[in-house]
């Protein structure tokens, strides 16, 4: 029998966002699946080699739990997003979740294909040696040639 | 229980334990037994759901001093 499928586009270049796209891809990859991950627009900054520079921000983005209850002006001041992240990532390890790159990895591993977008690549005149080497570069027609034929596709 | 080889996934959250005892039954043969130690709750559910998909059967999974204990046959 045929492997089932499942095609993911990460549109998405922020802490939490990229989180959804690495953990599912390697779960599905563990159970059997062939996985492909299309990255587009901002889900592109989640091929970069180093991934240190992926944030978060608590502006606009009520629903992340604060330890104290934060203003929004007070958000906004400078060095808030570096501190939130740092919280953040902080608490991911305290609480044994795989950081981004070994996720990335993990997925790398078990043969999840990444595909990048080619237009949003020129379009922000990304330098393609700033990615990582596995991926393969192509567009919507190249997408929907995986996607089409796929048991769990997801937009995130 | 006899097992053949061991997995230590303690302090590891999802998906790590499902990824890990993948990776671990990759190396054995068919019909040898792997044990995971877990702490993640949500292993409980994950390591049954992933036996059904897998075909690799859980054995038996106990919970003894806030650690979960699965062994899982190699399919």
């Amino acid at each position: 029998m045929a492997n089932k499928k499942m095609a993911i586009i990460a549109t998405k270049g922020t802490l939490d966002m990229a989180y959804p796209p690495f953990i599912l891809a390697s779960t599905a990859a563990a159970l059997g699946y062939d996985v492909q991950i299309f990255f587009t627009f901002y889900g592109l900054q989640l091929l970069r080699k180093d991934l240190s520079n992926v944030m978060i921000s608590p502006l606009a983005n009520p629903a992340m739990p604060m330890p104290v209850p934060m203003p929004v002006m007070v958000q906004m001041l400078p060095g808030m997003e570096s501190m939130a992240t740092m919280m953040m990532k902080q608490k991911l390890k305290k609480h044994g979740v795989a950081s981004l790159t070994e996720l990335r990895d993990l997925c790398l591993e078990a043969d999840v294909k990444f595909v990048a977008c080619q237009m949003t690549v020129d379009l922000f005149e990304f330098d393609k040696s700033e990615f990582i080497g596995n991926v393969e570069y192509g567009g919507a027609a190249t997408f929907m040639g995986f996607a089409g034929d796929t048991d769990i596709c997801l937009f995130i | 229980m006899n097992f053949d080889k061991e997995l230590n996934a303690r302090g590891l959250s999802c998906p790590l334990p499902i990824v890990k005892t993948k990776k671990s039954l990759a190396d054995m043969t068919s019909g040898q037994i792997l044990k995971v130690i877990s702490t993640d709750t949500g292993s409980v559910k994950d390591m049954a759901a992933f036996a059904e998909q897998t075909g690799n059967p859980l054995l038996s999974t106990v919970e003894e001093k806030g650690e979960f204990i699965f062994y899982m046959k190699k399919k």
